[in-house]
């Protein structure tokens, strides 16, 4: 099952590169334990401003140390402003290809790069600190699925999840991945819902019809496109009681689909102030 | 290439020599249709007949309650499917969240509405820690509409146990059907289905020394049965096509050798077992056993190495030719750790690195001391490559 080259096997197996530098110059750490890879990488300057060495710790399968090996090999005696200009496909070709859905990890060779030299010259990294996070799983942002859309020219989303990891946990972002797609390469994204004008003053009974309403229309297409389901059970002043049935109860991250995208919805087109939860048992999808 | 040490007999097993001979001849001169009338073709049928005799009684059940699919995925597809076709005033499965795909995935699929086809309401009962479920929740989650329990006998990637004999028992008294996913365990321990009170069980070949693409469906006497694969009246109308008479008569040899295996097989695999889970555990830090410590099948153990990542741990054993499996993201064809360790609750810092060995009645004690000695050093050495753990390994010496 592993369709990796020769040069992959060898930078996993004996990489030249690991270990720590005292005091870098450069330091930073992308992805986390919990996502399944993380990448962290240390860079020390000679006077002149290049490269002198660099180590990388990395926690992940066989190709993301791969690429972490890669990436150090390749920004060695280059200046920042050289280094910069490196990309994943750099680090893929270094390696005589990676697996299509293996890019991901040359990525987050480039992204700890340019995370690393963004905090070197105290500018924010806009990968990861501007921009929306679209993919809640793995905590992607708008702007790097725009930039590997753009960059490799992807048009599906399992591209981009091959590329970015996004949309490969619950799946509730494949809606919006798919708009930045149409967004990168031209036509324009399905017509947006018009946000209705808020009533300022609603009874209860018409706020818990217009929470169901938003919940029929607007919400639960979205989680069902994607094998999931959503319930009103109650509505209590601006508390918000319901239920994610299908693949939405037993998504690891469901509380945050849940506070992302139902409670933002609900919150733009009923009442800023609504606080959302899930009482679905948690074992229980009945 | 070094000398293959095969520990991933939960995935598949090595076709047993005496199963190769046996279906051997239905490859060659034997191959006429067991349906025909002439005497060529009909003088397989009695071949056929001798195999579901063997695997019957290697259940303890009779031979007209076998029938042969084409594997474990659709004989669960297969009792799913006719348990809610033969009652179709019942809409409420039971399942559990450990559950194999083959199972897991069907019944969330009926389970999610669709244009033109049924709805089903879906329990899926959770297991603790150990892996364990508990017979509580399942009598709770029991109503008048439901139309199957569907708990497997074993589960693959831990071996945790469940309680079938107390599932059969309840959902008996509640007038519920019962289904098994046994894929796991036959073969593995002895069953048998004059005593346990199960209406359905799966089960595969390929997982205990016969070929892949054959495996059999239990359906107890009296059990109202509704065709997955309709054709020709071949199993007593109850699945069409052909039978696959050289697997079929492999299916039957491969029973016959795990009944008189079965008597002492067990231990001796239980006891190599446990000589590589302890060894690992003792050996070392951060080594977690995934699963109940006793109530387990005797040839698996799952065990996670915290801060180091499944599929870079066998891609090493790889190298000294040792084949195991991992819940890790990377090699569970998606980019989130098993399902069976998320619903135990085993922290993601520790499912990322969990691997499963999984024995068989050909591995030996030198194929396990090879392990031992080569395990240590690939966690040591990746853990030095991680930026994680370094604090909390140092904390728990």
């Amino acid at each position: 099952m592993w369709d990796y080259t020769d040069k992959v096997k060898d930078h996993f197996l004996h990489p030249r590169n690991t270990g720590e530098i005292p005091q870098p110059d450069l330091d930073a750490t992308v992805g986390n334990i919990t996502c399944g890879d993380a990448l962290r990488l240390m860079v020390r300057l000679d006077k002149a401003g290049r490269i002198a060495d660099a180590k990388f710790q990395t926690f992940g399968c066989a190709s993301a140390i791969a690429s972490s090996d890669a990436l150090i090999e390749l920004i060695k005696g280059k200046t920042l402003a050289e280094a910069e200009r490196i990309t994943n496909d750099d680090i893929a070709r270094y390696l005589g290809g990676l697996p299509e859905a293996k890019m991901h990890c040359s990525v987050m060779g480039m992204e700890a790069l340019q995370k690393a030299i963004a905090r070197y010259r105290k500018q924010p990294f806009e990968l990861e600190e501007e921009g929306q996070i679209v993919c809640r799983c793995f905590g992607v942002t708008d702007r790097l699925i725009e930039k590997v859309v753009r960059e490799h020219n992807l048009h599906t989303v399992e591209e981009v999840t091959h590329y970015t990891k996004a949309g490969g946990g619950c799946g509730g972002c494949h809606r919006e991945i798919e708009a930045l797609i149409a967004k990168v390469h031209g036509p324009p994204p399905a017509k947006a819902a018009k946000p209705p004008a808020r009533e300022p003053a609603m009874t209860n009974l018409q706020r818990i019809n217009r929470i169901q309403e938003v919940i029929e229309n607007e919400i639960r297409p979205l989680l069902q496109a994607d094998g999931g389901d959503v319930d009103l059970v109650d509505v209590d002043g601006k508390n918000v009681q319901v239920a994610f049935r299908g693949h939405c109860a037993w998504c690891p991250v469901s509380d945050v689909t849940l506070k992302g995208a139902v409670q933002a919805k609900l919150r733009e087109l009923v009442d800023p102030d609504i606080v959302v939860e899930d009482v679905g048992e948690r074992f229980t999808q009945a | 290439m070094p000398k293959v040490i095969y520990l991933d007999n939960n995935a598949t097993t090595a076709v047993a020599p005496e199963v190769r001979e046996a279906m051997a001849p239905f490859l060659d001169a034997l191959y006429g249709n067991p349906s025909s009338i002439h005497t060529f073709g009909g003088q397989v049928a009695r071949h056929v007949d001798d195999a579901r005799a063997h695997l019957a009684e290697l259940l303890g059940a009779d031979p007209s309650e076998i029938l042969f699919t084409s594997c474990g995925t659709e004989s669960d597809n297969a009792a799913i499917r006719s348990a809610l076709a033969t009652q179709p005033d019942r809409h409420h499965i039971i399942t559990s969240r450990v559950e194999h795909p083959a199972v897991l995935n069907l019944v969330r699929l009926l389970g999610t509405p669709g244009p033109g086809r049924t709805h089903y309401r879906v329990t899926e009962l959770g297991v603790d820690a150990q892996g364990m479920m508990n017979l509580a929740d399942l009598e709770k989650a029991l109503d008048d509409d439901t139309a199957l329990v569907s708990i497997m006998w074993a589960n693959n990637e831990t071996g945790v146990l469940f309680p079938v004999e107390e599932i059969g028992a309840l959902c008996r008294r509640r007038g519920v059907l019962f289904h098994t996913d046994a894929v796991q365990a036959v073969g593995k321990l002895p069953i048998d289905l004059s005593k346990t009170p199960v209406d359905m069980l799966s089960l595969s070949g390929h997982k205990w020394h016969a070929p892949k693409g054959v495996g059999a469906l239990y359906v107890r006497r009296g059990t109202r049965f509704s065709p997955f694969i309709v054709g020709g009246h071949q199993e007593h109308n109850r699945r069409g096509g052909t039978e696959s008479v050289p697997l079929v008569v492999a299916l039957g040899q491969a029973a016959e050798l795990a009944r008189k295996r079965l008597r002492d097989e067990p231990t001796r695999i239980r006891a190599l077992r446990d000589r590589l889970e302890r060894g690992i555990l003792a050996s070392t830090p951060g080594a977690i056993l995934n699963g109940h410590p006793t109530e387990r099948l005797p040839n698996t153990t799952n065990i996670s190495f915290e801060f180091v990542e499944g599929e870079a741990i066998l891609l090493m054993l790889d190298q000294h030719g040792i084949c195991a499996s991992s819940g890790s993201a990377c090699t569970s064809g998606s980019l989130e750790p098993s399902h069976v360790m998320r619903a135990m609750g085993v922290p993601f810092t520790a499912a990322h690195g969990s691997i499963r060995f999984s024995l068989s009645i050909y591995n030996t004690e030198d194929e396990i001391n090879t392990v031992l000695e080569v395990l240590p050093p690939i966690i040591r050495r990746l853990r030095e490559i991680s930026p994680f753990g370094r604090d909390q390994l140092a904390a728990a010496k």
